[in-house]
C-alpha cells in the first residue's frame, strides 16, 4: 500500500511536470498550428533594413500576415535580400506589392509594411518583390538634413 | 619559501584527487545497467526529490513571478508600456530565474538531504557492507539519485515556470490592472519554444547534473563523523549554489551571447 501511494505521487508529478510543459508550450508561447501548414516565401531587396531581425513581423495595415525569415546580404549590390513568410496560399499579394521598413513607436522593433498594388497578377512562391524602401536611419538623415542647409 | 610552494602544490594536487575521484564514481555510476527492480529504486528517489520539493517550489515560484510583475508593472507604465509586462516576465523566468532559482532550492532542498542521508550511509557503515554482501552501492545507492535528480529537475522548473508566471498574471493583471490581452500576446510575441523553453530546460538538466553529483559525491566522500556530516552537507549547498550562479552566466552566454 506504502508503495503503491509513492508511485500515485511521482506519477502524478511527472503529469504536473508534463502539463506545465505543455501549458508553457501552448500558452506562453502560443505556438499556432495553423501557420505553419501553409506559407510560402517571397524575397525582397532593400537598400538598407538597419535593425531588421529574422522573426520580425510583416504587415499590411496594422495586421500581420507573415515573418520575416532570413535575411542575407548581397556584397556586390551592397543589398539586403530579405525572405518574407507569408501565411496562407500565393495568390494573396499583387507583384507590384511595395514593401517598406518601418519602426514601432520612436524606439520599436523594425517590421515590414506592406502596401498592395493594382496588377491583376499576384506573386508566387518564391516570387520578389521589386518595390521597395528601405529603414530610414537617423545619421542619413540628419547628413541630409545638413546638406541641404549648407546649399543655402 | 619552499615550504609554502609544497602547500599549494599539495592543496592542487588534494583537489585534482578530489575531482578524479568524483569523476569516476559520476561515470561508473551512470554507466551501470539498469536491472529488474532498479525502476522501483528510482521512484523512491523521485517521490524524496522531486515531489517532496514541489511545496517550496511553488510558493517560491509565486512570490517571484509576482514580485517580478510588480516591478516591470511599476516601472514600464510610465512609459505606458504595460503590454511589455508578460514578454518580460515570461522571459525571465523561462531564461534566468526558473532554472536557477530552482537549482538553488533544489540544492538547498534535496542536495543536502542526498549528501546527509549518503554521509550516515558511510558512517555507519552501511556502504561497506553492501559491498561485502556484493552489492554495488553505485548500482543501489548512487545511480537512482543521479537518475532521479535528472528526471526531476526539468519537472521542477517547468512547474516553477508555470506558478511563477501564474503569480505575475495574479499581481499584474488581476491587481494592478494590466490589459489582460496585451499581457498575453505581448508574452507569446517574444516567447519562441526552442529559444527560450528549450533551452532553459536544457539550463535545468544541467544543473541537475551539477548539483546531484556534488551531493551524491560529497556524501559518498565524507569523513566518516559527525563533523564531517555536517561539512560535507555545507560543502554541497555552497558548492552548488555558487557553481549554478557561475554556470548560469556562461550558458547565457554561449545560448543568448550575440557573437
Amino acid at each position: 500500500m506504502r508503495m503503491r501511494t509513492l508511485e500515485i505521487s511521482v506519477g502524478a508529478f511527472v503529469l504536473a511536470g508534463m502539463l506545465a510543459v505543455l501549458f508553457l508550450v501552448i500558452q506562453v508561447s502560443g505556438v499556432n498550428m495553423n501557420t505553419s501548414e501553409t506559407s510560402y516565401v517571397v524575397s525582397a531587396r532593400f537598400d538598407d533594413v538597419a535593425g531588421l531581425r529574422p522573426r520580425a513581423k510583416v504587415s499590411m495595415a496594422g495586421v500581420t500576415l507573415g515573418r520575416v525569415k532570413s535575411i542575407e546580404v548581397d556584397t556586390d549590390y551592397g543589398e539586403a535580400i530579405v525572405r518574407i513568410e507569408i501565411d496562407g496560399e500565393p495568390g494573396s499579394l499583387t507583384t507590384d506589392t511595395s514593401a517598406k521598413v518601418l519602426t514601432e513607436g520612436i524606439l520599436g522593433a523594425r517590421y515590414i509594411g506592406l502596401l498592395p498594388g493594382s496588377d491583376d497578377t499576384k506573386l508566387k512562391d518564391g516570387g520578389e518583390i521589386t518595390e521597395t524602401q528601405g529603414a530610414i536611419v537617423l545619421e542619413n538623415l540628419i547628413g541630409q538634413f545638413l546638406t541641404t542647409l549648407g546649399k543655402d | 619559501m619552499i615550504s609554502f610552494l609544497r602547500r599549494i602544490g599539495n592543496r592542487v594536487l588534494f583537489r585534482l584527487e578530489g575531482l578524479g575521484r568524483a569523476t569516476i564514481m559520476w561515470g561508473l555510476a551512470m554507466a551501470t545497467l539498469p536491472r529488474k527492480g532498479d525502476m522501483t529504486l528510482l521512484f523512491r528517489q523521485i517521490y524524496s526529490i522531486g515531489v517532496m520539493s514541489i511545496a517550496i517550489i511553488v510558493l517560491s515560484a509565486f512570490a517571484i513571478g509576482a514580485v517580478i510583475s510588480l516591478q516591470f508593472y511599476t516601472q514600464l507604465s510610465r512609459f505606458g508600456a504595460e503590454d511589455a509586462v508578460g514578454a518580460g516576465l515570461a522571459l525571465v523566468l523561462l531564461r534566468e530565474l526558473g532554472p536557477v532559482v530552482t537549482g538553488l532550492l533544489f540544492a538547498g532542498r534535496a542536495g543536502s538531504a542526498i549528501t546527509a542521508e549518503i554521509g550516515l550511509m558511510k558512517t555507519t557503515e552501511q556502504l561497506s557492507i553492501m559491498e561485502m554482501m556484493g552489492v554495488d552501492p553505485l548500482r543501489r545507492i548512487v545511480a537512482p539519485r543521479l537518475w532521479g535528480g535528472i528526471i526531476s529537475m526539468p519537472l521542477l522548473t517547468a512547474i516553477f515556470n508555470v506558478v511563477g508566471i501564474y503569480g505575475g498574471v495574479v499581481v499584474g493583471v488581476y491587481w494592478l490592472g494590466a490589459d489582460a490581452g496585451g499581457f498575453w500576446s505581448g508574452m507569446q510575441d517574444a516567447v519562441d519554444v526552442r529559444e527560450d523553453i528549450v533551452k532553459g530546460m536544457l539550463k535545468a538538466a544541467i544543473f541537475a547534473v551539477v548539483v546531484t553529483w556534488i551531493a551524491v559525491f560529497q556524501g559518498y566522500d565524507c569523513e566518516p563523523t559527525a563533523e564531517g556530516m555536517g561539512r560535507a552537507t555545507t560543502r554541497t549547498v555552497v558548492t552548488s549554489s555558487v557553481l549554478i550562479l557561475a554556470l548560469d552566466f556562461f550558458l547565457t552566454l554561449s545560448m543568448y551571447g550575440d557573437f
